[in-house]
């Protein structure tokens, strides 16, 4: 038996389910469970964590690395929970005050967060050129008017192609504060457009209390079970950060779900190019895979009425799941679903609602080992019906995120995966890998350590813009946990700038690493 | 606009209006104009704190009445990052009211398109003025001369622009491709954003020189677009247009050359549409359908890729890959489509060499 320390515990703590999965060093899955989520979170994450470790018996002892996934940051500003106050500083003015912070958001949800904000004079131009001196006394003068606050979003006009003056902000307010103070910068969050990377940077700023709730509950379980082991979050993008980092950007795991499920797909299937589709109870939810990466959307997003700007991956919903129901006389499919109900309310386990699961069952899959009981003609001609609908619905979403190429294979992960046909239009081959109703966890538990930086610069400088971002992406990377020696240049974006003097250019790049081994981490 | 029977006249906007207007807009900016979500949102709380602004029509302009319209200019990638100052607006009023020599009581939008469509309205609130139900394009053009006044001759009289710093310029220039020069370098030394007057009106000088009804338009194409099931049959409907193919984007091409946006987007189609496919030639606004090696629409007249689900117009800078999309086209002003107006908005005037063809008339 080894005694390597190579195993990876992924945790994926969604709305219903909390799932775990267990993998070693070559990727196998060696435990997997489904537990129900709770309340207090910290119950689900114990059940899911310790079904596994007693599946791998004394095995556990090889565990290094527990990884964890969330959809708790979202529900806390969807429900309005738990949230902290948040004093909002813009470095800009004269410029962009047409435009004070916080404008458009649900008036609730800026009533809870907000504990005061200001437009300071400061900011730079696109090229950099300041808009106006900083004014650090203003700074001064609105902390100590403004009262207590939990913590502090500061956006600079173009800190993320100039960072320094946020970065100098960030000093000077803890320096008036105290030490400990909570700052957050925007350039951290997310790239070019204010209003939308302020919004993202105060609500990042107002989860840290829930993101702290959540790292506790995972250190808490670890250290219940006796695990020696690193704890890490998974962020949107498929890569990891350190659970100090988790707590420092929590707006970053909003998304994380669909991203683990992206990844954990490609991983199990070894397709790096391809679309995912994760069918669950309610909703079917399609993504890209490309090079391994979810591919990322390139709109604004809506987290709770407030629109954002940071970094998700690029996701299609759709009202398909195995609880979906079918209208026993027209086969109508959806919108309702009976969701975790269809183990009692299905007609597969002897209840009297016709849903896609019973569909599907009766076209011939295989579903929890379960046939389906005769049924009158016309409910069968119904869960027929339904089924070609939620068949064709799929196929339009399939061929809507394939970029027109009939070449990707459709990799089906989630409990539903039985919904998807064996040749759907628009696809070269339906994949099913072994374990893919845990594809989420097992993407936790795989992920790499990442960064982003962007940069903007004459399209003369664009290498060196592309050097200057890279470094600097390759260093948040390594802050979030990933191996200097290993870390590398996953995606570079470029987008012109209109209007300018001479053609500008602003590259936006990405860096992942697998994780620095335990004892190897170099010291920051 | 196209339409021929008269719909109901707004008379008044209000916060409940702007988000059917920004919608509407955005379809009208054939591609471009910029992001009107930014101006949306000031737009809304600026009516929420100060009412209604109210809505006339060229006759109801009586003679203390002066006119003069309000756009930014510039990137809009920069301008969705450094934003309006403030005070911008009333330097620009103080200032243009001492150029004309007498008060300004009425704001109108240089371009329908984008968020210069929705921006007048907010503007007009913050100072107090009324807003002209009309503009000077229809849609949107990437060039200063390419407006309704020019085609009708009518000269600009000065031009007024000021930058987030609090710097202001007064120009007077020989014609209006003296404007765009002198405008376009004096926006780049603001870093690339600038708002600005030009072009003081009367109720005489205005008649038949602005292409009148497009604020109420954009508003009816907004709402048809939000209510809709079918939101981009609903579109075209409204806009008295043509769904000319709906499909996916399969090639995208776009440079920066002399400060635009250039290129062209390939449209692969889906569903009826397989087997079709339909290039887009681009200078910040889509300028040319090319399907199967001959032109289906050209400027002047209007093509906007919506989005095929929503409905929502997709702006050049925003194209990606790989998105579902229809290309809707309606025909232009007629006032564009004169001989003066060929020459100033025509294929020809975008640098291709082809004769236009109005799109109505079976140029597929």
């Amino acid at each position: 038996m080894s005694t390597a320390r190579d195993l990876s515990i992924g945790v994926d703590v969604g709305g219903t389910n909390t799932d775990a999965a267990v993998i070693d060093q070559a990727g196998t899955v060696l435990a997997r469970t489904k537990q129900a989520t709770t309340d207090d979170v910290t119950g689900g994450i114990r059940a899911g964590i310790s079904h596994v470790l007693a599946e791998l018996g004394e095995d556990r002892s090889r565990v290094a690395r527990v990884m964890l996934g969330t959809t708790h940051a979202t529900n806390a500003i969807v429900q309005r929970r738990g949230l902290d106050r948040v004093a909002a500083i813009r470095l800009g003015a004269p410029a962009t005050t047409a435009y004070p912070p916080l404008l458009g958001w649900p008036s609730d949800l800026a009533h809870l967060v907000l504990a005061g904000s200001a437009m300071i004079r400061g900011g730079n131009m696109v090229d950099g050129t300041p808009i106006a001196p900083l004014d650090r006394d203003g700074i001064r003068r609105f902390l100590d008017e403004v009262g207590q606050v939990d913590a502090v979003a500061v956006a600079g006009v173009f800190s993320p192609s100039t960072p320094e003056q946020e970065q100098e902000v960030g000093e000077l307010i803890r320096a008036h504060l105290g030490a400990d103070a909570r700052v957050f910068l925007s350039h951290d969050i997310g790239p070019t457009g204010l209003l939308e990377r302020e919004n993202a940077t105060v609500l990042n700023a107002a989860l840290y209390s829930v993101a702290r709730a959540v790292t506790e509950a995972l250190v808490t379980v670890v250290a219940e079970e006796g695990l020696d082991a690193q704890t890490f979050f998974a962020q949107n993008d498929g890569t990891l950060m350190s659970l100090e980092y988790a707590e420092q950007f929590p707006v970053l795991t909003i998304g994380s779900g669909p991203a683990n499920s992206i990844r954990g797909a490609a991983f199990l299937s070894g397709v790096e190019n391809g679309i995912v589709i994760d069918v669950g109870g309610t909703t079917s939810d399609l993504g890209v895979v490309v090079d391994g990466f979810p591919r990322e959307s390139t709109t604004p997003r809506d987290i709770g009425g407030v629109r954002t700007n940071f970094r998700m991956p690029d996701i299609l919903s759709l009202g398909i799941g195995g609880g979906t129901i079918v209208d026993p006389t027209t086969g109508a499919v959806g919108p309702g679903s009976v969701g975790h109900r269809i183990t009692s309310e299905g007609l597969l386990f002897g209840g009297a609602t016709p849903t896609l699961t019973d569909a599907a069952s009766l076209a011939g899959a295989a579903v929890a080992g379960r046939r389906l009981p005769e049924q009158p003609a016309a409910i069968a001609d119904a869960l027929r019906a339904g089924l070609a609908v939620a068949h064709d619905r799929l196929e339009a979403a399939v061929e809507a995120l394939s970029f027109g190429r009939g070449d990707l294979p459709l990799i089906v992960v989630g409990g539903g995966g039985f919904l998807v046909p064996d040749a759907l239009a628009g696809v070269a081959d339906v994949i099913r890998p072994h374990d893919g109703a845990v594809a989420n966890a097992v993407g936790a538990a795989i992920a790499l350590a990442g960064g982003r930086a962007e940069h903007l610069s004459v399209q003369e400088d664009r290498a060196s813009a592309i050097e200057t971002a890279s470094a600097a992406a390759i260093a948040k990377a390594v802050q979030a946990g990933a191996d200097p020696r290993t870390v590398e240049i996953v995606e570079v974006l470029e987008a012109h700038v209109a209007y300018a003097d001479r053609p500008t250019v602003r590259v936006s790049v990405k860096a992942a690493g697998p994780l620095a081994t335990l004892g190897e981490r170099v010291a920051r | 606009m196209p339409q021929t029977a008269a719909p109901p006249r707004l008379t008044e906007v209000t916060a409940d209006d702007i988000e059917a207007l920004a919608a509407g807009t955005a379809v009208f900016g054939t591609g471009g104009g910029g992001s009107v979500y930014t101006s949306r949102i000031v737009v809304e709380q600026a009516l929420r704190e100060r009412g209604p602004v109210q809505l006339v029509t060229v006759d109801e302009l009586t003679d203390d009445d002066t006119v003069i319209l309000m756009s930014g200019i510039g990137a809009p990638t920069v301008g969705i990052e450094m934003l309006t100052a403030a005070e911008q607006v009333e330097t620009l009023l103080r200032v243009s009211e001492r150029a004309a020599g007498r008060p300004i009581t009425t704001l109108m939008a240089a371009e329908i398109g984008g968020s210069n469509g929705v921006g007048p309205i907010g503007w007009a609130s913050q100072l107090g003025l009324k807003v002209l139900d009309a503009d000077g394009m229809g849609r949107a053009y990437p060039d200063a001369a390419m407006i309704s006044m020019n085609v009708a001759g009518l000269p600009c009289d000065f031009a007024v622009l000021s930058d987030v710093i609090g710097n202001v310029s007064v120009l007077e220039t020989v014609d209006l491709h003296w404007l765009e020069r002198l405008a376009r370098v004096l926006t780049i030394a603001s870093g690339s954003i600038c708002l600005g007057t030009h072009y003081p009106m009367t109720r005489e000088t205005a008649r038949g020189a602005v292409i009148e009804g497009t604020v109420s338009a954009a508003i009816r194409v907004g709402r048809a677009l939000l209510a809709a099931a079918e939101p981009v049959s609903a579109i075209a409907e409204a806009m008295g247009g043509e769904i000319l193919l709906t499909g996916k984007i399969t090639d995208l091409d776009r440079r920066t050359e002399t400060g635009f946006t250039r290129g062209s987007v390939t449209i692969t189609g889906l569903g009826d549409d397989r087997g079709r496919v339909q290039s887009i030639e681009l200078q910040n606004e889509n300028l040319v359908v090319v399907e199967d090696g001959r032109v289906v629409v050209s400027v002047p007249d209007n093509v906007t890729l919506v989005d095929a689900e929503t409905g929502h117009a997709i702006t050049t800078e925003m194209l990606r890959f790989g998105q579902r999309v229809a290309v809707l086209a309606w025909p232009a002003d007629p006032l564009w489509r004169s001989p003066r107006g060929l020459e100033l908005a025509g294929p020809r005037a975008f640098g291709l060499d082809i004769d236009y063809t109005p799109f109505e008339l079976g140029a597929r």
